[in-house]
Parts: structure tokens; C-alpha cells; sequence
């Protein structure tokens, strides 16, 4: 499987179109094909409404590029879930990220009615359960997928135990690979990995290009998940109009630590407000 | 208990626009308490809509009345015992949803119009403070989660823990609220019973608590 690889791996995340359009979809996998090894399709990220992550997947392996499909919990109940997962199993879609999803008062269709039929601990029980051959009921399959699962763990949220315990649900639910909230902060990252090492699983952080625009988001609490310390927030600051020259140095600077210090299995990229942002982060960092 | 909100003025306006004789129908009960639809604020409403009417030339008689409970038959039924339901074109409910409910199939001949939007079950956190605790989901796993309803006070209603938008314990919907885990971690440790948490909770079982419900008294069936 993709994400089971001994060596340090990267991955990166593209966007699904807002529209039919995926002429952009399909020049940023090519870019990334290569330099990564899969790339994540998120689903309807931050609760704003895009493509089918099934039939970006689709799209972008028909390049050539490997893919990771999210699966949130947001949009669909367990039967949706279910029938998308047995799809995307067809379609040879196997790495699947299995998310809680972004509240819909973040997006841009507020009024719709938040689904959450099943959680992320949930979710990769069902995933794990349809590779067994049966459905979350115990239905029979004829022919059953063989998911590699991933999820999601914020080690840098508080009551830190409560994290831990969500965590050890997800591994044992079936997650192998766990991907971060942004990662900013490598001395709270090596708290968690210390204990996330006890596990068999491989962690991903993610490393987010950060820009003053994100900064301000920040600051009016518009980034859930995000936790960025002083020194960051004032580098990217003070760095006025160049911030996302700032921006892909912090993030190639930490990329490098993690692979210089073997503190995590690899790295997610997320990407920044230029496309060609990660390429040139992976440069900088020589990963 | 059942916590709602007066619906905007000019909605309730617009309702009754074109009837003549109005009856404001107030609830004596939940929304009695939580400062929406008791006598007294039948009467505010009553004093505010025939001002508004007046002021548009509408020659409207509104009268008022409140009764115990709209959601029991036995207290509906003594409406007419002080006043004549026939006598209007309207009547203004002002119970909550399940009160409208049973007031139109009472007097299915009349018109009923709900004057409330019904919000939540909840409790009086303090004067005028209402907060929602309870979504009537049959299925309680209160004794679980140390007294702390996930179902009703997480955002996502998430029975397995934090979702990763938490940060210091607070929600990512609104920084100022605490998170629901946050807060059933804190209740867990002072009662000694952080293990309850650590076993995978089951999906959530729907089933239960298909709509519309019914609850039959096993002395009744």
C-alpha cells in the first residue's frame, strides 16, 4: 500500500474544483507527480461545497498519480458512506482518510443540516468491517475492498488525554496511518510522538505554508484546528509583503528537522495560496 | 423543559393580517417559565398588535386568554368554557410547537397560528438564561458520559471523543463555549470514572427515535 512505505514519505493535498473545471485539478496533480508519493483529495474541506472527492480520485489516478480519498462524516449518513466506499473500492481507490469533517457553519452552506450519522472511530470500524467482507450490519459483500485506513489526531490540543484516547479508538477501529492538525510546534509535536510511537501506526504531520492571511484568520479564530506559536505568528508578521517567501521557509525548516530528527514517518503539505508553493517548499527542504 | 422564542413582530403581524376577531392563546406551563408565551406575554403581544393594527387603520378585537397546557386535551377542553372559539377567525397560539399541535386538532375548524419558534428542551441556567440540554434521542447515555449529554452539547454530536477543531478545551464553533468532551473529561475525573470513555461507543441507533414518535403507558396498552 501506498502509505505503508519504510521510507520517508510526503504527501500532498489538492483541492477538488469549485465547478466542472478541472483543468487545474489535473496541471496540479501532474506538477505533484513524482515529487509525492500520493496525494490527499479532501471532501468538501472546511464545510465549503466542491467536486466529488470519488471522482476526483478517480480523475487524478487516471494521471498516473496516487491518491488518498477522504471520507467525512458531515455530508452523508451510513448508508451514503457505505455505498461511496464500496464505489471507490471499484474504482481501485484504496487509501481512504476517514475524517469527523468541518462543522457547516464553517463553509459556505450554513443553513444545511450537519449529517455526523456516524463519527471518524466509527466510520473506520465500518471501513475495517467492509475489508472483512460485511457490511457495518453484517451483510454479506460479494466482494469485499481491501481499504488501507487512515485518519486524523490533533496532538496539540488540550485535555490532552482525551486526544490520547480518541487516538487509541482510532488505531484500534483500524487506522495505520495518522495524518495532524498543522504543525507549527516540533517540541508539543515530540510530546505526542513519544507516546504515538507505542502504536503500530506511521504518523504524518502537516505542514501548512503559512500566510498573513491565515495569521489574521488566526487571530479571529477562523482556523479551527491550528495552533501556532508566538515565534511563528511574529516571523510571518514581520515579514509584511514576503510572507509566503516566510511562509515556505518555516515550513521546508520544519520539514527538515522531522526528517533530520526521524521525528515523524513523513510529511502531508498543504497547500498554500500559490500553487507552486509546495514545489518549491520540497526543494528548499531537499525532501 | 420546552424552551422557545417569540417569533419577529412583523411575522406574527403579517399572520393575523385580514382577521377580525383574534384570540392570543398563552401556555401556561414551559413557555410560561422561559419568558415566551405565559400570560404575560400574551398580554405584551396582545397591547403591541392592536397598536400596530390601529396605527394601519385595522379594526381587529384581540382578546386574550391562558390556559394551564396546550399539550393536554383536558385543559384545551375548557377553553369554551370561557371563551367562544367560534366567535374568532384566529387563534394565536402562543404555546410551543406540540401545543399549536394539539390546539388544531381540538378545533380543527379554526384557524391556528403558532406566534413562538420552538427551540430546545433545556434548564434555567440563571434569570432570562436558558441553555439546551436534551435531544430526545431514546437512547441515554448519560451514565456514560458523567451527566453530560455529547448528543446535545458537542456541536457533532460526537460520541467518541473531541473532534481535532477543539482548542484549550473550548468549541470550534464558538471559542467562548466550552467544548462538550472538555467539559465530560473534567466531570469523568472527578467522579473517577475516566474508564467509561475509553470503550469504543456503537453508532448512534436511529432507529429509536423515528419520527413521530409514540410512548404507550405499559398500564395502558
Amino acid at each position: 500500500m501506498i502509505l505503508d512505505s519504510e521510507k520517508f514519505v510526503v504527501t500532498a493535498e489538492i483541492e477538488p474544483p469549485k465547478g466542472t473545471d478541472v483543468t487545474g485539478l489535473l496541471a496540479s496533480a501532474n506538477a505533484l507527480k513524482g515529487k509525492v508519493k500520493a496525494v490527499l483529495i479532501p471532501d468538501n474541506a472546511r464545510g465549503v461545497m466542491r467536486m466529488s472527492p470519488l471522482v476526483v480520485c478517480k480523475l487524478v489516478k487516471d494521471e498516473g498519480v496516487e491518491v488518498i480519498m477522504t471520507v467525512a462524516c458531515r455530508d452523508r449518513n451510513r448508508l451514503a458512506l457505505q455505498s461511496d466506499l464500496l464505489g471507490a473500492a471499484a474504482l481501485g481507490i484504496n487509501s481512504i482518510l476517514c475524517v469527523t469533517g468541518d462543522h457547516t457553519m464553517h463553509g459556505d452552506h450554513k443553513e444545511a443540516k450537519p449529517v455526523f450519522d456516524v463519527d471518524s472511530v466509527q466510520l473506520l470500524q465500518m471501513a475495517a468491517t467492509l475489508n472483512s467482507g460485511k457490511d457495518m450490519n453484517g451483510n454479506e459483500l460479494s466482494g469485499a475492498p481491501e481499504f488501507f485506513l487512515a485518519s486524523t489526531v490533533n496532538p496539540f490540543a488540550s485535555p490532552v488525554e482525551l486526544q490520547t484516547i480518541k487516538f487509541e479508538k482510532k488505531v484500534e477501529a483500524g487506522a495505520r496511518v495518522f495524518f495532524t492538525q498543522p504543525l507549527f510546534d516540533l517540541e508539543r509535536f515530540a510530546g505526542f510522538m513519544e507516546h504515538a510511537r507505542k502504536y503500530p501506526v506511521k504518523v504524518l504531520p502537516e505542514i501548512c505554508i503559512l500566510t498573513s492571511t491565515d495569521v489574521a484568520r488566526y487571530q479571529d479564530h477562523k482556523l479551527p484546528g491550528f495552533f501556532i506559536p508566538e515565534d511563528i505568528f511574529r516571523r510571518i508578521r514581520e515579514a509584511g509583503e514576503n510572507d509566503l517567501n516566510e511562509g515556505i521557509s518555516i515550513a521546508a525548516e520544519l520539514i527538515k528537522e522531522i526528517k533530520r530528527s526521524k521525528l515523524a514517518d513523513g510529511v502531508h503539505l498543504m497547500p498554500g495560496r500559490e500553487k507552486g508553493a509546495i514545489l518549491e517548499v520540497l526543494e528548499r527542504a531537499g525532501a | 423543559m420546552i424552551v422557545a422564542r417569540r417569533k419577529p413582530f412583523d411575522e406574527i403581524k403579517g399572520s393575523v393580517s385580514g382577521a377580525e376577531q383574534v384570540l392570543i392563546l398563552g401556555c401556561g406551563t414551559c413557555v410560561a417559565v422561559c419568558l415566551a408565551g405565559g400570560e404575560k406575554e400574551v398580554a405584551i403581544l396582545a397591547s403591541q398588535l392592536k397598536m400596530a393594527l390601529r396605527l394601519e387603520n385595522q379594526n381587529v378585537r384581540i382578546d386574550e386568554l391562558t390556559i394551564e397546557r396546550q399539550c393536554d386535551r383536558e385543559f384545551i377542553e375548557e377553553i369554551n368554557t370561557r371563551v367562544t372559539v367560534d366567535d374568532y377567525d384566529l387563534i394565536l397560539s402562543m404555546a410551543c410547537g406540540a401545543g399549536v399541535q394539539l390546539l388544531s386538532d381540538v378545533f380543527d375548524h379554526k384557524v391556528v397560528l403558532p406566534a413562538l419558534n420552538t427551540t430546545f428542551i433545556g434548564v434555567a441556567e440563571g434569570p432570562g438564561v436558558w441553555t439546551e440540554r436534551c435531544r430526545a434521542c431514546s437512547n441515554c447515555i448519560l451514565g456514560v458520559t458523567g451527566g453530560i449529554c455529547p448528543i446535545t452539547m458537542c456541536a457533532k454530536g460526537l460520541v467518541n471523543g473531541p473532534c481535532g477543531g477543539a482548542i484549550n478545551g473550548k468549541c470550534e464553533l464558538d471559542y467562548n463555549r466550552a467544548c462538550a468532551w472538555a467539559m465530560i473529561y473534567e466531570r469523568l475525573q472527578k467522579l473517577g470514572k475516566m474508564e467509561n470513555v475509553r470503550k469504543i461507543q456503537p453508532p448512534r441507533r436511529h432507529d429509536l427515535a423515528t419520527s413521530p414518535a409514540l410512548v404507550i403507558h405499559k398500564a395502558y396498552q
